[in-house]
């Protein structure tokens, strides 16, 4: 690990692939560190907006330095960033978090759960992981933006909360529908996803592994700001509150209090 | 060679820039970003007798220019902080301020006793931390509660004593002089603004803690004018503190009479402000002519 930073990444391209939803794409050499389930702080230059906003890894490409993310546009900095044209600079801190750990899915049956703005992280993981997977996305409608691109490594369902494609409601109503078997889970996703998974998970007695997300300050395990409550004692202030931007963002759902 | 040095209650920093206390743990973060040996001191998060949880969350939110913090002071006690957070500092050729919190002026004592045998090198203690109900701001917005816990903490303090004040008070200058008063070694000023954000979408307040301190370079103004205010009153040095991001901002605090700053929540928005600060102020000291950092403190006309 050559250690986080903060640098220039150059913007390569960017689209707009569902309402609301950018794709960007970033040529840095912090690409060579990233994985699944880590993400970067992007840093608006409108000064007011002094924060880097946490955002999740979507792809990486390591030979041509790429690091895509996906995201949404949620506030003033999201709306900056989703002007962003191709040769522009972009101030990122970088690699954040811990990622998914991808052994324990190997030569297993997994599923891949991603809701929402939850599904882009789960691309990168989709491409890495040396498993049968089987990928539930959830979406609010018939935009599914990533979805052909889960397709090459594995079997895709999905669920539309509007019902337009594949089964109305959410990620948990398919697995009610499809009962797929599963060794392992992975899982990024609004709140009330998580907590049904979470319950599902230990339900079935099988592990699942699910990203958080909280607002974050430092994103760097300083300020204490994205802490979430455990099961177990924390190693930094041993009081059960784990530091999502450092100890996470992606925890073993039973140690975890959602 | 310009000289940089700056000496607070008989201890020499190697240069007047420290970490503002809670924006950066105990340097174990920064490291990464920043040479400790660099920084004229470390100024570490608020540490109590035991461990404390803090708040439930969302902790921050973003405001314009700045920031809402109300962490609760979430630390792992005393004991831990000796063995773990000491043990790392004492790696580098920096000086250790540790920021002491507390309930009860007994918790504070506590804190105060144990830290007595080890090599910190000053006590800064936490009378202004808004986001906990009980204690610390609670013996910093009356002078005659400042008094007391100041008079207490000196009598148990092995190491020179700074008392960190709060800005949510109606005269800085009669909390500094009871400081004064008490047998304070320095001020350091200001700590966050109550604040609050709302959600109108929801109709709730964006913290869980509904009110929290208010940090960044949209205070700096303040800070800038309640130091010099502080500085009017009293004889005692002053850390001064308060959305500094720059070594511009840096002097502007000097001048209006700190002997030391303090950068905080810009530790987060760019993770090398220290360093650039300590350069900047080099730089500033070249381009003026300026032989001593010290000819800079007060100097506002």
């Amino acid at each position: 690990m050559a250690g986080k930073k903060k640098v220039l990444a150059k913007v390569v391209k960017q689209e707009q692939i569902a309402n609301g939803i950018f794709d960007l794409w970033l040529q840095t050499d912090l690409a060579k560190e990233a994985a699944s389930g880590q993400f970067v702080g992007v840093y608006p230059r409108d000064k007011s907006n002094l924060l880097p906003r946490p955002i999740s890894i979507c792809e990486v490409k390591k030979e041509e330095s790429i690091l895509r993310l996906v995201y949404r546009v949620q506030g003033e900095g999201t709306k900056e960033f989703s002007q962003l044209e191709p040769g522009e600079d972009i101030w990122i801190l970088g690699i954040l978090g811990n990622g998914f750990s991808k052994e324990e899915g190997k030569g297993k049956k997994v599923l891949l759960m991603g809701g929402g703005i939850g599904v882009p992280p789960m691309l990168q993981l989709a491409k890495e992981l040396e498993a049968e997977s089987t990928v539930i996305l959830g979406y609010r409608n018939e935009e599914l933006f990533l979805k052909k691109e889960f397709e090459p490594y594995g079997k895709v369902l999905t669920a539309t909360e509007d019902g337009s494609v594949g089964i109305k409601g959410n990620v948990m109503n398919v697995i009610e529908k499809e009962q797929p078997e599963a060794d392992l889970i992975y899982a990024c996703g609004p709140l009330p996803m998580l907590k049904a998974i979470k319950e599902y998970a230990a339900k079935k007695n099988i592990p699942a592994y699910l990203s958080l997300e909280e607002r974050m300050a430092c994103g760097v395990g300083a300020c204490l700001g994205c802490v979430c409550k455990t099961t177990k004692k924390d190693h930094h202030s041993h009081v059960d509150n784990a530091r999502i931007c450092t100890d996470g963002p992606v925890f073993l759902a039973e140690d975890v209090l959602i | 060679m310009r000289d940089t040095t700056v000496k607070i209650a008989g201890v020499t920093f190697k240069n007047p820039v420290m970490t503002g206390s809670g924006t950066f743990g105990s340097g174990m973060e920064y490291q990464e970003f920043v040479d400790l040996n660099q920084l004229g001191a470390v100024v570490t998060k608020g540490v109590a007798n035991v461990a404390w949880p803090g708040n439930p969350t969302p902790r921050v939110a973003e405001v314009y220019g700045g920031m809402l913090n109300a962490i609760g002071l979430q630390n792992p006690g005393i004991d831990v902080f000796i063995e773990r957070d000491l043990k790392f500092l004492e790696q580098y050729d920096t000086r250790v301020i540790v920021n002491v919190c507390g309930k009860t002026i007994e918790d504070y004592i506590e804190v105060v006793e144990k830290l007595g045998d080890t090599k910190v090198d000053l006590l800064e203690i936490n009378v202004s931390c808004p986001n906990v109900k009980e204690g610390a701001i609670a013996f910093g917005q009356r002078c005659d509660a400042l008094e007391q816990i100041t008079r207490e903490v000196k009598k148990y303090a092995k190491q020179p004593v700074i008392m960190k004040l709060s800005p949510n008070v109606t005269d800085i200058s009669e909390m500094a002089k009871a400081a004064e008063a008490a047998g304070a070694d320095a001020i350091s000023l200001i700590n966050t603004l109550t604040a609050a954000k709302i959600d109108i979408y929801k109709r709730k307040f964006v913290l869980a803690n509904k009110t929290g301190g208010m940090s960044g370079p949209a205070i700096k103004p303040v800070a800038v004018r309640m130091v010099y205010q502080a500085a009017q009153a009293v004889k005692i040095p002053i850390i001064g503190m308060g959305g500094i991001a720059t070594a511009e901002d840096a002097i502007e605090f000097m001048m209006a009479g700190a002997t030391a700053v303090a950068v905080g929540a810009m530790n987060f928005v760019n993770p090398y402000a220290t360093i650039e600060v300590v350069k900047g102020i080099e730089e500033f000291m070249e381009s003026q002519k300026i032989e001593r950092i010290t000819d800079l403190i007060g100097c506002v006309q």
